[in-house]
This record gives structure tokens, sequence and C-alpha cells, in this order.
């Protein structure tokens, strides 16, 4: 047996050693990894796109994003009012980066909808923009989020990418996961005939407004109709923006 | 926890050989006759839910190997200086520094891979193939035979997980290797251009006649890891007689 002072000593230089070892791992990764994580939500912006970006998002390597997102990207936060926030207040809120894409929809779906602010992605090529917009909402154990890519008329969808914190693999996560999911948004319509609002709804039991509603996930109801709301209530914040886009 | 396993120290030769029958034995022990998964029935939980696809989980087979050598190595040379009473929680410790080690290199290499991991190389640390392999080996073991030791029960975790992945994969999705940075698209969809449904032969591979695969749940829930974990302890239990008398 040991005595008690060996006990504690030889615990507290183990785990003494333990942490500086982490601590001068973590500080040698860091940069990397805040810098992967911004590749990946980048890359999750793309590949709202689909078709109109050159080659598929997953072909693009890291430097690749980085360039068109350098290049062919105008990134803003609005209001919602629809009005445009500047990077000192985008800062204030505790986003250090500035930038549109430093905005954690998370933190701010919990805020009062009114101080709530929204990043806009303008992707210009060949001549058309397509405006990218990110909405958040819930599934089934945890939280949805996407960016939906919108044609120059604030009306027809262009493309969509979703992503899960922790959907079922094989149901709820094939909003991600099965790529047919997604497509079935490109060509879509938020807006009816007459210019009300309708955005997308994902129907069980498959589509029947061909413009406004596509087929939802066999076992997934939850996180299917979760899309929806998401959908609804997320494309409903932009509309100031929309309206004041489409007016100009 | 994994009686089967304990070995007597033995005594102490003038020289042992580094290879020898013994350590071999070491490595190749874990990956039939004694395996963790399907004999010893450990570490279960994470080969249920990491083994949709081939990729994560050769990563994952990398990752416990790494931990499973490396904390039966450090054990071993500290275990003749580790108080008896707080033990496991020394073993835990070193447990879960390796995880931590794994855990931020992946990060910042493999930024994917760790996002289909995410919570599972955490509970690496729960694992109880590492906490056992520590009790029942290392604690009474020299640091070499320890590490092949450790070497050979992560690995036999690995073979087993990348079975059930292929398996699971293969019939589940009907992929193989999907998500990897290395594009082989033996059998199936292409999922960065096409759906499921339309899909070209030249993007797929060889695999046309997979190429309309729809999922099959029943697989990709992790129930399936469960019945495929069970046909393999069948087959084995069937064919290897060393099994066959122990049960």
């Amino acid at each position: 047996m040991h005595s008690t002072r060996y006990i504690i000593t030889f615990t507290f230089i183990l785990t003494l050693v333990s942490a500086l070892l982490l601590s001068f791992l973590y500080f040698g990764t860091n940069e990397r990894a805040e810098l992967n994580e911004k590749i990946f939500n980048k890359r999750a912006v793309l590949a709202a796109l689909a078709n109109k970006l050159d080659k598929p998002v997953k072909k693009l390597s890291d430097q690749e994003v980085l360039d068109i997102f350098e290049s062919q990207v105008d990134q803003f936060a609005i209001d919602m009012e629809g009005n445009n926030v500047s990077s000192a207040a985008i800062v204030e809120r505790g986003y250090t980066g500035g930038l549109a894409e430093d905005i954690d929809m998370a933190k701010e779906k919990k805020k009062p909808v009114a101080d709530q602010i929204l990043p806009v992605f303008v992707y210009a090529s060949g001549g058309s923009k397509y405006t990218i917009v990110s909405v958040r909402g819930n599934g089934l154990w945890d939280e949805i989020w996407g960016n939906i890519a919108l044609d120059n008329d604030y009306n027809t969808v262009i493309g969509v990418s979703f992503d899960h914190a922790q959907e079922t693999p094989g149901l709820g996560a094939e909003i991600k996961d099965n790529s047919s999911f997604p497509a079935q948004f490109r060509n879509k319509k938020i807006y009816a005939s007459d210019n009300t609002y309708k955005s997308i709804n994902v129907r069980k039991g498959g589509a029947k407004d061909l413009l406004h509603e596509v087929d939802a996930i066999s076992g997934a109801t939850v996180t299917s109709d979760g899309v929806s709301e998401m959908l609804f209530r997320g494309l409903k914040y932009y509309e100031p923006y929309f309206n004041k886009m489409k007016n100009s | 926890m994994a009686d089967v396993a304990v070995k007597e120290p033995k005594v102490l030769k003038t020289s042992e050989p580094l290879f020898g029958k013994k350590e071999r034995k070491l490595i190749t022990d874990p990956l039939n006759d004694n395996n963790p998964i399907t004999v010893q029935v450990l570490g279960v939980c994470s080969a249920l839910a990491v083994t949709t696809l081939v990729y994560p989980s050769l990563i994952m087979a990398i990752a416990v190997i790494f931990v499973c050598a490396f904390s039966s190595l450090f054990t071993s040379l500290l275990r003749t200086y580790i108080p008896k009473q707080v033990r496991m929680i020394v073993q835990l410790v070193i447990i879960a520094t390796l995880v931590t080690v794994v855990e931020l290199t992946l990060k910042a290499f493999n930024y994917t891979v760790y996002k289909d991991l995410s919570v599972f190389i955490g509970l690496i640390i729960t694992n109880c193939i590492v906490m056992g392999r520590l009790e029942a080996f290392a604690m009474a073991n020299k640091p070499w035979k320890s590490f092949l030791d450790g070497i050979g029960n992560g690995a036999g975790y690995g073979l087993i997980l990348i079975l059930v992945a292929l398996v699971r994969e293969i019939f589940g999705k009907g992929t193989l290797f999907a998500n990897s940075p290395f594009p082989i698209y033996l059998i199936g969809k292409d999922n960065e251009t096409s759906s499921y449904i339309i899909n070209t032969a030249a993007e797929s591979g060889i695999g046309t006649f997979f190429s309309s695969y729809m999922n099959n749940n029943l697989l990709v829930l992790s129930s399936a890891a469960m019945f495929i974990i069970g046909i393999f302890i069948w087959i084995q239990r069937s064919r290897n007689t060393k099994l066959i008398d122990i049960s």
C-alpha cells in the first residue's frame, strides 16, 4: 500500500504532464482546426449552388473553396427589416470575424426574432447572381440547418444543402446523406403565382403541388416536418430583404 | 472483465526474443481465438454505431489501435509506480489523454471524418476493450508485450468493425468507401454528382448493377450490426474448435 502523500503526488504529476501535453497539442493544431471548420461551413454554403458551380462541391479542393469565396462571393449580414448590418455591429454581437459566415445561427435562433441578424451570400458567375440564405430549425433529436440558393428573382430555388446535429442514420440523416433529397428542391418556387408567400413543403406520401412541395423521407416524419417548418419560418425572415431587392 | 485473457506473469528469462512465438501470439490471438468483440464481447457499443460506412470505421479502427497500444505501453511502464488504490483513475487519465490526442489530430488533419465519427472518438475513453486490456494485461506484463497486446486487441476490434461496415455499407447503402478522400466507387452511386435514382455508369465505376440502389434501412440502422456480429460469432464458433470447448 502506498501512502496518501505518494498517491497525491503521483496523480498530480501525471495530470500535470497530461495537461501540458494536451495544451501544447491544442495550440499547435488549433489554427488548422479552425481553418478546417471555416472551409467546412463555406463548402456547405457552396453546396447549395449545386450545378451552378463549375464542378461538384466535393471535388473542389480546400484552396479552391477559399478562392471562390475570395473572388466570387459577396457576403454581408442583414437585420429583420432587410437592412444591411455593418461589420462592426457583427463583431459587437460576439462574432469576432465580422463576416456573415461568422454568424452562429444557433445563437441567433435563441434570441427574440426582432433582434436576430441573418447572413446573406451572393455568388456571381458569368453575369448571373445567386443569393444563398441560411435557415435553422429542429429535427427529431437536435437541430437541423441548411443553405438555400435562390435565383435572381428571389423566388426560384437553385439548390439546397442540409446538415444536422444528430438525426438517425438512414432515416432523418438522409436529408444530408441522400443527395436525391436536396436535389428535389431544384426549380421549386417559394412564392405562388399571385406573389403570396408559400415556402416549400415536405409532404408525406409524395409531393402534389409540383412547384411548392417535395417528397418526404419515409420513416423520418419528424425530421421531414422539421425541414418544412424550418424553411417556412427561415425564408420568411428574409422576406423584407427579398422585397427590398426586388423593388430596387 | 476479460477473464479469458489473463495470463500468468512469466518467470523472467535473461533474454527474450523481440518477436518470439509468444509475442506473435499476442497479436494473432485477439484476431480470432480471443477476439475482443466476438469472443470477449467488449466494445460492442461503438461497433454498432460507427459501422454504417467503411471509411470512418477504418479511421476508428486505427484510432482504437493507437489508443490501445500506447495506453498499454504507458500503463505497463508505470505499472510498478501506480498506486493500487487509484489504478483505474490513472489508467483513465492515460486513455483520455491519448483519445484527446486522436481527437485534436483528426480535427486538424481530417475534419470530415472528425465530423462523421463525432462523439464516438471521445467515447473510445469508455471503450471496455482498452480498459479491459490495461487491467488484465498491461498491469502485469512488460512494456513491449503490453504494447503488442494493445495492437493485437485494437486490430481484433478493428477487423470486426471493418467486416461489419463492409456488409452494412454495400448492402445497406449500395456504396463502398463513400465519404473517403480517395474516391473509389467500386459499387453504387456517386454522391457528388447524381442522385440515388439517376446515375451514370462512368461515375459509378463497375457497379452499374447497383447504380439505382435503394437504401436498405434494416442494414443502415444500428440494430443490423447486432445481427451481423451475431452471425460472425455463430460462424466463428462453429469453425473454431477451441471456442466450442469453452462455451
